[in-house]
């Protein structure tokens, strides 16, 4: 990518301040991300629709044109900027503020170390994976703090859901890591991603397969998304640890969900299928044509994949029981996770499979 | 055992759930049945009970007699008829108001109209923008028989063989 932009421009980059440098980094990972949370939004409403033999949004355009309702977003976010942020009287103004922000920082602080592609990420550093995993974690803040800032029953009891739910798979993803651990020897996004490389034979998915279902599956509880919605069951506490908020507070609230989807679905790209790496490395059918390359558009395609999957899981699945949730999360991932650790642990030990050298 | 390990098989393969997802996913790639409305209608019964209006014989006269049939049979009390005796001596309304707040849309006013004057017609899509207009006054009931006179005879031609 670096050989299209002319020899002035990379001078004019050298020239800047380093912080500068990094403010733009920034601005060109949020900025593009931002627009794909609003964007997921829109493809949520599409897929499900579909799925629901509808059509979904299909009216606000731009400029007159309907482009089959590709403006539904922008007018979604200027309609909830538009509205009052209401604070209940008895709620504690300054959590009930905060709160919001915390759920939405994680989501977005854990992009400094993904990798888009080789050589492509904020900053490298080699306790990648245990900063994600620590970033991630923070996300339950908000949404306790939402819940008991709102004073609201509804808010309470839903945050104590929450609370429990994401604390449990947080267990389960944490496991499913060290296993990815193991495999790659390397704590640094990048180089698990590199240890992936040769083709689609030597993604972690295969040695790793049981721990990669219980990571997207945890994944998908802890983002609290359908079937593991408890915390916002509308049939039995209204939207959940959201219910007092309203216009710009909300929507921030609502940001942090989705961005936790592409952030979710991202880091399963990144470990467990090759991140930005080609599936057909090494094929003899795709050698020495744009295929076999290493790109971003791989890493977003498989992201795109997830994040389908995840709008695919809402269309399909009703909600779990809370204690299902429960004996999920302790009871089969948990095991599952620890019983896979130690085949793996005797598969390295025994040099098989991937590890043969 | 069996059964037990069956089991473990069954829940470890996700058998169930991929079941249930490729039923969405064939779902998602069908022919979607989304009317897009204000382009695209469903079609209507001539049974259809929308708007009222009331009908006038073919020489200009009003049909309604003011038996009162369909006050009396209104479920919801939304009409309103004042009788008086025209100069010709005919039994006609000097008052005729329905109150489309209370009016529920049964179509019971209409099976009781011994003379077919009082019907309801196909329109849905209206709305009142001021307090009080939701009264539909004798004039505008005419009013709108008179403009839909055909659409009405239409559909109750459509419907008498069953009637």
């Amino acid at each position: 990518m670096i050989e299209f932009i002319p020899e002035s421009l990379i001078t004019f980059w050298n020239w800047l301040p380093v912080y500068i440098q990094i403010i733009a980094k920034i601005v060109l990972i949020l900025v593009p991300l931002m627009l794909s949370v609003a964007y997921v939004t829109y493809a949520e409403r599409k897929v499900i629709g579909a799925m629901q033999v509808r059509i979904g949004p299909n009216r606000v355009g731009f400029f007159g044109f309907r482009l089959w309702g590709l403006g539904q977003p922008i007018a979604d976010a200027v309609k909830l900027m538009m509205k009052e942020v209401i604070l209940p009287t008895k709620a504690n103004k300054f959590l009930f503020l905060t709160a919001p922000v915390l759920s939405i920082a994680p989501a977005l602080a854990a992009w400094a170390v993904v990798p888009f592609d080789r050589g492509m990420a904020l900053t490298e550093i080699n306790a990648g994976l245990l900063y994600v995993l620590a970033l991630t974690s923070i996300g339950v803040y908000g949404v306790i703090i939402a819940g008991w800032a709102s004073n609201s029953k509804y808010a309470i009891l839903s945050a104590l859901r929450a609370g429990a739910q994401i604390v449990a798979y947080e267990i389960a993803m944490g496991f499913a890591l060290v296993g990815v651990l193991m495999a790659s020897g390397s704590l640094n996004l990048s180089d698990i991603v590199e240890g992936q490389a040769g083709g689609m034979a030597n993604w972690f998915v295969w040695p790793l397969l049981p721990l990669f279902f219980v990571y997207f599956i945890s994944g998908v509880a802890e983002t609290n998304r359908a079937p593991f919605d408890v915390a916002e069951g509308e049939s039995e506490i209204v939207a959940g640890f959201h219910v007092e908020y309203s216009g710009m507070a909300f929507a921030v609230f609502f940001l942090a969900e989705y961005a936790n989807i592409i952030l979710i679905s991202a880091l399963t790209a990144l470990m467990f299928l090759g991140g930005w790496l080609s599936p057909f490395e090494n094929m003899a059918f795709a050698q020495d044509s744009f295929l076999a390359e290493t790109s971003l558009l791989w890493f977003a395609g498989k992201t795109a994949f997830f994040i389908f999957c995840f709008l695919w899981f809402r269309a399909t699945f009703p909600r779990y029981r809370y204690d299902q949730i429960m004996r999920l999360g302790w009871k089969v991932f948990i095991p599952v996770t620890i019983v896979w650790l130690f085949v793996e642990a005797l598969m390295l030990v025994a040099k098989v499979g991937p590890w043969a050298v | 055992m069996k059964k037990t390990i069956a089991h473990f098989i069954k829940s470890f393969t996700f058998w169930e759930l991929l079941k249930g997802l490729s039923v969405t996913l064939r779902y998602f790639f069908s022919r979607k049945i989304t009317i897009q409305y204000p382009e695209e209608k469903t079609p209507m019964s001539p049974r259809f009970r929308g708007l009222h209006a009331q009908r006038r014989y073919a020489n200009g006269e009003e049909r309604c007699i003011a038996c009162k049939l369909c006050e009396a049979v209104c479920p919801a009390l939304a009409i309103t008829i004042d009788v008086e005796e025209r100069e010709d001596g005919s039994r006609r309304t000097s008052r005729y108001d329905i109150d489309l707040f209370k009016c529920i849309y049964c179509g019971f006013c209409e099976e009781a109209c011994p003379v077919d004057a009082i019907v309801e017609t196909h329109i849905f899509e209206y709305h009142f923008e001021e307090k009080g207009t939701q009264i539909m006054t004798k004039d505008k009931l005419l009013e709108i028989g008179d403009k839909y006179e055909t659409e009405i005879a239409a559909n109750k031609a459509a419907d008498a063989k069953y009637r």
